[in-house]
């Protein structure tokens, strides 16, 4: 493993990669989406995941995470070192895993506190770790909310219940800070977002980077890119990875667009 | 040719007439009281027990479910106080005035009658029976439902006890007064309770009923209610009990005009459970919410029937009620609404939910509508389904074990009608009692 298998020819290291998918395969209501994709993320790294619409960007992020309806059927996804698909969702995220919704969901009656310290104590427990006192948690989420300008009177709301579009992104990013995971997986967070709001969630996920936890931020424009800066770009087509260089990769990408992948792929296919 | 259908009388309903023939000279009331029992059993006799062939009874068959009439509960002992002494916990430790029956009859030893409240009168019922009470002879059997009720029938020919409570004009009773229903006794017993509470122009109290069983219960309950102009009604009701209750109730409200009735009912027990309401609108520009919240697992099966009559117009109602379904359990929602030809500028709305968290359990729902004035809003919507996958994923993704992430979608489902409770002590009881069903759910 390491530095011998580096197929992207990109930098490597002698440690076990923290993610490493390897040979996946997805397929959705019958229909297969993901075709062989291949991808190592060393911590501390931040890789960008692009690609036309269709090419599976949503999907990886979603088998990743585990949602019911997204069936592996030959691969592997290894999270240090350890197979994330034979895991519950909720195991997987108190292994470290968090994605950060496309589209976060509204869920009516559960106030976004309880929800948020539900989920921060269950990981704990799970990692065999006590609980948090309510002081200790309430300090640790009025500070995180604080730093991306979240109004704590929306905390006591339903989550997400009548957020705005850059509310709900401000507030995946709450509960990543929260949660500290060890990688991250940002699916299309610039979406909705205008240039004020795409400036918080940016900072707020800057703030997250650090040398022992890695981050994957898929995302269909390069936009998004010239504030989260990443260290790897990969372009994503028909559910594999066909290219993958540095952040110079975006920009030629948003000059030239997917156009040629597509064409490539199509003439590799016939 | 007519072929009219006799239908030949079930063990049950026989029995219940020769409990009648062997008890009226022991049942309490004066000879007004002893003439209305008489006249009630001869309604009982010809309607019978309501059957799946009666609409309102559509989908619980009562006299099919109601085969053997349990003998009229005894007297209760001290044993039996004993053990109601730990009833009433239904509602958590707020604060209320306890009227405790054991078996349909009060016990004041267990009640707190000190220090009411100025314009706050409170009689057991079998002893305003007896003394032939004013209010009693003026609203007793007059709160009744629009049709004849085989089983309110059957409760005011049998009534034994219950609360006479009569909050006089303008009075304010800050305390609310906790009806506790306990049938604690060693013999399976059918029990009738029969309340009549009075709220005048202009006054305030909250009402809870809490009913809780011993093993081989039939419980039938019945209470009128007069809600006065301007005058202002909360009534909650809590029914638990063990898999082979029978429990059987009838809230039936007349409310005057610019009033507020706050009704809740929430169901966490019993084998067969029938809440029936009836609503009537006497004056203009009244607001009643009518709102429930039914939890199922078993064979259990819960009626909740609504007749929300609104005669009198400019006046608002809402019912929201939820069920959550678990194993092989029935739910039964039936919403009837009428508008009379006068009530113009109502405003009405229903709406009722099922979460089926089993493939097995049923949910049926019936929301009516009959509208014969032409200015009006009314609505209604019914939906029946299983717990959103989606939601359920987006809380495992953040480590939520599947287990809390239903219990937490489930109590926001239930919390959302309970919040039409305005007490906030009882709502935090109530959904105590939800997060109790859920664990034991789990285990």
């Amino acid at each position: 493993m390491g530095a011998a298998v580096a197929k992207d020819g990109l930098r490597r290291n002698n440690e076990v990669p923290m993610l490493e998918v390897k040979n996946l395969h997805v397929t959705v209501d019958g229909k297969q989406i993901l075709n062989g994709l291949d991808l190592t993320v060393n911590k501390g790294e931040v890789h960008a995941i692009m690609g036309p619409n269709g090419s599976g960007k949503s999907t990886l992020s979603y088998v990743m995470a585990g949602k019911p309806g997204y069936e592996a059927t030959q691969g592997q996804i290894l999270l240090d070192g350890e197979d994330l698909l034979t895991m519950e969702p909720d195991e997987r995220a108190a292994k470290g895993l968090f994605l950060a919704f496309q589209y976060p969901l509204e869920i009516p009656g559960v106030a976004t506190m309880t929800f948020l310290r539900t989920a921060l104590n269950a990981q704990r427990k799970k990692r065999g770790q006590d609980e948090l006192s309510t002081p200790a948690f309430l300090k640790l989420v009025r500070d995180a909310a604080a730093k991306l300008e979240i109004d704590p009177e929306m905390l006591r709301r339903g989550v997400n219940v009548g957020f705005s579009g850059g509310e709900k992104k401000r507030n995946e990013v709450l509960q990543m800070a929260l949660l500290e995971p060890r990688l991250c997986v940002l699916d299309e967070t610039d979406s909705g977002l205008d240039i004020d709001a795409l400036k918080i969630v940016s900072d707020g996920v800057n703030r997250l980077r650090s040398p022992d936890r890695a981050m994957v931020v898929i995302t269909h424009y390069q936009r998004l890119l010239e504030h989260i800066v990443p260290d790897v770009v990969h372009v994503l087509s028909r559910g594999r990875i066909v290219r993958s260089g540095g952040k110079e990769l975006a920009l030629e990408l948003e000059a030239r667009g997917y156009a040629e992948y597509q064409q490539e792929e199509a003439a590799l296919a016939s | 040719m007519n072929a009219e259908i006799i239908p030949v009388k079930t063990g049950a309903e026989l029995a219940f007439a020769e409990a009648f023939a062997a008890a009226k000279a022991a049942l309490p009331g004066d000879r007004a009281v002893a003439a209305l029992r008489e006249a009630a059993l001869r309604d009982f006799n010809t309607t019978g027990l309501p059957s799946r062939r009666v609409e309102q009874w559509h989908y619980t068959d009562l006299r099919a479910m109601l085969r053997d009439a349990k003998p009229l509960a005894a007297a209760p002992d001290a044993a039996a106080k004993a053990r109601a002494d730990e009833a009433g916990r239904l509602v958590g430790d707020i604060d209320a005035r306890r009227l405790v029956f054991v078996d349909g009859v009060f016990v004041p030893e267990l009640s707190d009658l000190a220090n009411l409240s100025a314009g706050l009168i409170v009689r057991p019922m079998a002893q305003a029976l007896a003394a032939g009470d004013p209010l009693v002879a003026r609203h007793l059997g007059k709160v009744a439902p629009p049709e004849a009720e085989g089983v309110v029938s059957l409760n005011t020919a049998l009534m034994r006890d219950g609360a006479l409570i009569h909050v006089v004009k303008g009075a304010t009773v800050e305390r609310p007064i906790h009806l506790v229903f306990a049938a604690t006794g060693q013999k399976p017993a059918s029990v009738f309770t029969r309340s009549l509470v009075v709220v005048e122009d202009g006054a305030r109290a909250m009402f809870i009923e809490s009913h809780d069983a011993a093993e081989g219960r039939q419980v039938n309950t019945a209470l009128e209610l007069v809600v006065g102009d301007k005058a202002h009604v909360d009534h909650v009701k809590i029914t638990a009990g063990p898999d082979d209750l029978i429990h059987v109730s009838s809230l039936m409200a007349a409310i005057g005009a610019q009033a507020h009735l706050n009704a809740f009912a929430f169901n966490i027990g019993g084998g067969v459970v029938r809440n029936q309401t009836f609503v009537r609108f006497d004056g203009e520009g009244t607001v009643a919410g009518l709102r429930g919240a039914t939890l199922l697992k078993g064979k259990q099966h819960v009626d909740s029937t609504l007749m929300v009559d609104h005669k009198a117009g400019g006046c608002q109602s809402r019912e929201v009620f939820a069920s959550v379904l678990d194993d092989e359990s029935r739910s039964v929602f039936q919403g009837k609404i009428v508008v009379r030809p006068h009530a113009q500028k109502t405003d009405a709305r229903m709406m009722t939910r099922s979460l089926l968290l089993s493939d097995n359990a049923e949910a049926n729902s019936k929301p009516e509508l009959e509208i014969f004035a032409d200015d009006v809003q009314c609505g209604h919507g019914a939906t029946a389904g299983a717990l959103d996958e989606d939601l359920r994923f987006y809380l495992m993704a953040r480590g939520i074990p599947k287990a809390d992430a239903e219990a937490l979608l489930v109590q926001a489902f239930v919390g959302e009608a309970v919040e039409g409770i305005e007490h906030a002590g009882l709502r935090d009881a109530l959904m105590a009692q939800v997060a109790a069903w859920l664990k034991a759910r789990r285990s």
